[in-house]
C-alpha cells in the first residue's frame, strides 16, 4: 500500500510538474525557450575560451570544459525542480498546505515535480553536445562511448542531485522566498569545486577537499571517462581510480547524502509544521 | 465614526513620488532584516559563482587583466539581477498576491513603487556587488589602474540610471503578462550575460553584435568601466570612453522617459482588458 502511494505521489506530481512548465506557452516558443537559455550559457564559456586560445578547440582541455559545462546543467535543473516546489505550491498556487493533508509522500511528490525541469534541462545538455559536435570539434566518437556507464553515471548522479534538492526543499520550508531561485544559486556556488569547466589542480590546495567530497566531481568525471575516455586521461586527478572505484565512490557518496537529506527534511519538515510555516506567504 | 484619522496633509507631486519610493522599499528593508538567509545564498554563493570563470581563464592561461573583467562584470551581475527580480518581476508576484490592484487603485505613481522595490533591494545588490568586488580582487590580486576618477563615476551613474530605466520600462510590460513573465525574466540571465559581456570584452562579439548589443546599459557600462580601471582596458575597448558616455547619456533619457509612457499606457491597456487582477492561469 505504502509503495503504491509513493510511486502515485511520483506520477501525479510529475504529470502536474510537466503541465505547469510547459503550458504557459504554445510549444514553439517553449522549445526556443528551453534553447536559448542553456545555449547562451554555453556560448559564454566558448567565447571566453575562444578569446585566449585564439580558438584552439582541439585541445583536450575545450572538450574538458565544454561537456562538464553541459552536463552541469541537470545539477540547476535538478535542484531547483525540486526545492522550487516549495514556494511554487506555498506561496504561488498555495497548495502546499493541502498536498501535506493530502495522502501524499512530500518527498516523492517533490521529486515528481523535478522530472519537468529534468526533461527541459535534458533537451538544454542534448542541444549544448550537439552544437560542440557539429561546430566545435568536441571529439566524441559514438561508437566508442561506454554506454553502460553512461547510463549507470546518468542515474545515479540524477538520484544524487534530487536527493541534494530534497536538502534545498528542507531548508526552503524555513525560509522566506527570495527573488531568485535557490537551486540555481547553490548550483553556481558548487560550480567552483565540482571539476565542472577546469581540472581541480587548478583551484588552490585548500580548496581542492571540498571537490573531493562533493558526488557531483565524481559524476562529472564519470561522464566525461564514459563519452571521451581520451579526454579524461589528459587530465590527472582521477588517474589513480579506476571507473569501477569512480562508480564505488558515487555510490556510497550518494549513499551517504541520501541518508542525510531525509534526515536534514524530516527536521526542517517537522520544524516547518512546529512554527506554522506551511502555509506562510513572504512577499517582501 | 471612522476607523482611521483624518489625513491632514494631503501629499502630491515629488513628496508623493518620494513617500511612495520609501513606503515600497520599507518591507523589503525590514523583510531582509528578518530573513537573514539571503546573505549566504545572495552573497557568499555569487561569490564562489564568479570565482569559478576567474579559474576557467587561469586555467587556460588568460592574461591576468582577463581576471579583473571577470570580477567587475560579476559584480555588475547583480545589479541587472535586481532591475530582474526584485523589479520586473516582483511585479508578477504582487499581481499573483493581490497587491498589484491595490497600487493601481492608490494615487501612488507606479515609477515610484518600482524604484521603491529597487531601492529596498539596494543594500542586498550593493552588499553583492561590493563583496565580489573586494573579495575577488584581494583573493585574485587583481590589479587596477584607474585613468579617471570623475569619468568612471559619471559612467557608473549614467548606467544605473539606464538600466533603472530599462528595468521600469520592461516591468510594464509584466504588467501585462501572467507566468509567461516568470519565463521571460528567466530568460533573460544567460543571454544577456552572453551578449552585454559580462565575462569577456564585448568587442570580441564582432562590431555589429555589439553594437545591437549596446541597447542593453551594462554593455557599454562596463566595457567603459574596464577601459578606464584596467591597464589593458583601452585596447580592448569597443568604443571610445567619450563615446560610450554620450551613448550612455542617450539610453538614460530614453529609457526613464519611455518607462514613463510605457507605464501608464500599459497600465490603462491592463485596466481595460482586465488583467491586472488575473491569475494562476
Amino acid at each position: 500500500m505504502q509503495k503504491s502511494i509513493n510511486l502515485r505521489s511520483f506520477l501525479t506530481a510529475s504529470w502536474l510538474g510537466w503541465q505547469i512548465e510547459s503550458n504557459w506557452t504554445d510549444p514553439f516558443l517553449f522549445a526556443t525557450y528551453s534553447i536559448i537559455k542553456p545555449v547562451a550559457g554555453a556560448a559564454i564559456l566558448v567565447l571566453m575560451y575562444s578569446i585566449v586560445t585564439q580558438g584552439n578547440f582541439d585541445s583536450p582541455v575545450f572538450a574538458y570544459l565544454y561537456l562538464g559545462n553541459a552536463f552541469y546543467q541537470y545539477v540547476p535543473a535538478v535542484l531547483t525542480g525540486v526545492s522550487w516546489t516549495i514556494i511554487d505550491d506555498r506561496e504561488h498556487y498555495r497548495t502546499l498546505k493541502y498536498i501535506y493533508t493530502a495522502p501524499v509522500n512530500i518527498p516523492f511528490y517533490l521529486f515528481g515535480r523535478a522530472v519537468a525541469k529534468f526533461i527541459v534541462g535534458t533537451f538544454g545538455v542534448v542541444i549544448t553536445i550537439a552544437a560542440g559536435v557539429l561546430f566545435l570539434n568536441v571529439p566524441l566518437d559514438w561508437s566508442r562511448v561506454d554506454w553502460p556507464l553512461f547510463l549507470v553515471a546518468l542515474f545515479l548522479g540524477v538520484l544524487m542531485l534530487a536527493l541534494g534538492g530534497l536538502i534545498l526543499a528542507g531548508i526552503t520550508l524555513m525560509t522566506a522566498r527570495h527573488s531568485y531561485y535557490i537551486g540555481d544559486v547553490v548550483a553556481g556556488g558548487l560550480f567552483l569545486f565540482t571539476g565542472a569547466i577546469f581540472p581541480l589542480e587548478v583551484l588552490p590546495g585548500w580548496l581542492r577537499p571540498v571537490g573531493y567530497i562533493l558526488p557531483i566531481t565524481y559524476w562529472l568525471e564519470l561522464i566525461r571517462r564514459s563519452l571521451v575516455g581520451a579526454v579524461a586521461e589528459a587530465f590527472p586527478t582521477f588517474t589513480a581510480l579506476s571507473n569501477g572505484d569512480l562508480l564505488l565512490i558515487l555510490a556510497g557518496s550518494s549513499l551517504v547524502f541520501g541518508i542525510a537529506s531525509i534526515f536534514i527534511f524530516r527536521y526542517c519538515d517537522h520544524q516547518a509544521r512546529e512554527r506554522g510555516l506551511i502555509d506562510q506567504t513572504t512577499n517582501y | 465614526m471612522s476607523l482611521f484619522p483624518p489625513i491632514e496633509k494631503k501629499r502630491s507631486g515629488w513628496q508623493l513620488f518620494l513617500m511612495t519610493v520609501v513606503g515600497r522599499s520599507y518591507p523589503r528593508v525590514v523583510g531582509m532584516q528578518r530573513e537573514r538567509s539571503w546573505m549566504f545564498f545572495d552573497v557568499f554563493l555569487p561569490l564562489l559563482s564568479v570565482a569559478a570563470y576567474v579559474f576557467v581563464y587561469r586555467a587556460i592561461g588568460a592574461p591576468e587583466d582577463y581576471v579583473g573583467f571577470v570580477v567587475v562584470g560579476g559584480a555588475m551581475t547583480a545589479f541587472w539581477m535586481n532591475v530582474l527580480w526584485s523589479m520586473s518581476s516582483q511585479l508578477y508576484w504582487e499581481k499573483e498576491q493581490g497587491n498589484l490592484a491595490l497600487y493601481i487603485i492608490s494615487p501612488a505613481p507606479m515609477m515610484a513603487i518600482l524604484l521603491g522595490m529597487a531601492v529596498g533591494g539596494l543594500f542586498a545588490t550593493l552588499l553583492r556587488a561590493i563583496a565580489i568586488i573586494a573579495v575577488g580582487s584581494l583573493i585574485f590580486n587583481v590589479t587596477y589602474a584607474v585613468s579617471s576618477f570623475w569619468q568612471l563615476i559619471a559612467v557608473f551613474s549614467l548606467s544605473m540610471i539606464a538600466l533603472y530605466g530599462l528595468g521600469m520600462m520592461s516591468a510594464s510590460i509584466f504588467l501585462l503578462l501572467s507566468r509567461e513573465a516568470w519565463h521571460l525574466a528567466n530568460l533573460a540571465m544567460e543571454p544577456v550575460y552572453l551578449v552585454s559581456g559580462m565575462y569577456f570584452p564585448v568587442k570580441n562579439l564582432g562590431f555589429w553584435a555589439a553594437a545591437a548589443a549596446s541597447v542593453i546599459p551594462l554593455t557599454l557600462g562596463l566595457d567603459a568601466m574596464r577601459q578606464l580601471v584596467f591597464a589593458s582596458g583601452p585596447t580592448l575597448g569597443f568604443l571610445r570612453v567619450e563615446t560610450e558616455i554620450g551613448i550612455l547619456i542617450i539610453l538614460s533619457i530614453v529609457f526613464v522617459t519611455a518607462a514613463r509612457y510605457l507605464l501608464a499606457y500599459i497600465e490603462r491597456l491592463a485596466v481595460r482588458e482586465g488583467r491586472l487582477t488575473e491569475n494562476r492561469r
